[in-house]
């Protein structure tokens, strides 16, 4: 079973990621700011991470960074959740090592999609 | 909504396009007509089919069978026949064509997104054309949808279902909450109202036939007679891609399917042949 770490200052929206991911066949981890995402990582990779932009303590554009540089943290599919939906933003989030991009709001179907195009689950 | 008017819809829905409404599409029936009867000024659906009946508007006729058309379709939809035109279909056209127009024709265009993703595959493909030209005509049913696949603007929504990233960067802007599509790709695309059941004998020849996702509303021999005319369009012989619900096998064979290549048909010549003899 691959594991998915969901990042995102929400509550709700980690709920709502998590019974959508686990619909997918994933493992659900959580972490609601950019640095605790960190941490985890560092103790174990996941396969995949939904990613959101905007939190506090670090945002997800950094721990992007920051996990990419790490040792082993090219591995896992980082696809970015957010709000932000700006082309420069989009373009940004790739540049920094994202590989799929979900603007919000965001539904099961765009998530399997996303999730998809990336390998990550069997084509919609 | 009466039996009898359901009936009288029903069936001039499918006179007018194949579409099969059965009985238990009432319901689907009459929330799609709601907002015609609104629209045009009358009081129920009742008294909208009673107008029908009586003056037999074309306008409003046109206005029905648009709204019972199902127009569900997004960017690289299914992925496996695009993958197939790209992969297959246009390096063996290219090689044959060497530098001349590949003629591609989607039957059943909906809202643009099948005619722009051919064009975007077609422009990454770039000097793998081999100088050839890609032309794609997108037809349809409905004006409605056409008008919007013209304007290449969509939603938020639709241009995260099947749509890579990269691709959005690449060819689509933001205006205001909409993504609009590249000017560059519509250069090779030009749409037209068709219905399928008319005759489309003047639109000429073409290497490629993306018909998805329509016939599966038809009934056997409309299937058939849509198929068999389509095998007089193409030459080549013409390929003939199919929605992933969709066959030809057991409905006419004047294409046949290419093993290893889910949904592809290529037109069988010898039953052409034997068509025009008998
Ligand atoms: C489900 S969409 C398929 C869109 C696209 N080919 C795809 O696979 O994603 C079906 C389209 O067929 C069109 N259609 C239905 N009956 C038709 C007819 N008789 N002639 C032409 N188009 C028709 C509808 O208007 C609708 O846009």
């Amino acid at each position: 079973m691959k594991t998915c770490l969901v990042v995102d200052d929400s509550r709700v929206i980690r709920k709502v990621a998590r019974r959508i991911l686990e619909d997918l066949s994933f493992r659900v981890e959580e972490a609601g700011d950019g640095s605790e995402a960190l941490s985890f990582c560092r103790s174990s990779m996941p396969d995949a991470i939904l990613l959101d932009w905007n939190m506090p303590v670090m945002n997800g554009i950094d721990f992007l960074r920051h996990l990419r540089a790490d040792p082993g943290g090219d591995r896992p599919v980082v696809v970015f959740c957010t709000t932000e939906n700006d082309i420069s933003a989009i373009a940004q989030a790739i540049e920094s090592g994202a590989n799929e991009y979900i603007m919000k709001p965001f539904d099961s179907e765009i998530v399997q999609s996303k999730f998809a195009e990336v390998g990550l689950v069997a084509p919609v | 909504m009466k039996p009898a008017d359901f009936e009288f819809v029903s069936t001039m829905v499918r006179e007018r396009s194949g579409l099969v409404l059965s009985a238990d599409k009432t319901y689907l029936v009459e929330s799609r007509l709601a907002p015609i009867a609104r629209k045009d000024g009358f009081a129920s659906i009742d008294d909208l089919i009673s107008a029908i009946r009586v003056r037999r508007d074309a306008k409003l006729i046109d206005a029905v069978v648009d709204a019972m058309t199902t127009n569900e379709t997004f960017f690289f939809r299914d992925k496996t026949p695009f993958d197939i035109f790209e992969q297959s279909i246009l390096p063996e056209l290219v090689a044959r064509k060497r530098g001349g127009t590949i003629k591609v024709w989607c039957a059943a265009a909906s809202t643009g997104q099948e005619p722009y993703s051919l064009a975007m595959i077609a422009e990454a493909m770039g000097p793998k054309l081999g100088g050839c030209k890609l032309e794609i005509l997108g037809t349809d049913i409905s004006e409605r949808c056409l008008e919007k696949a013209k304007a290449g603007m969509y939603t938020q929504f639709e241009v995260q279902r099947g749509l890579p990233v990269q691709m959005l960067l690449k060819h689509f802007k933001k205006e205001g909450d909409a993504w609009k599509i590249d000017d560059r790709l519509k250069t090779n695309i030009r749409y037209r109202t068709m219905n399928l059941l008319d005759d489309f004998r003047a639109l000429g020849k073409f290497d490629v036939i993306f018909c998805r996702n329509v016939l599966i509303y038809f009934d056997m021999p409309t299937k058939k007679m849509v198929l068999e005319r389509m095998a007089q369009q193409v030459e080549g012989p013409g390929y003939l891609l199919l929605g992933a619900a969709e066959t030809v096998l057991g409905v006419t064979d004047s294409f046949k399917p290419v093993a290893g290549s889910r949904g592809l048909y290529v037109q069988d010549p010898s039953k052409l042949g034997a068509k025009a003899a008998a």
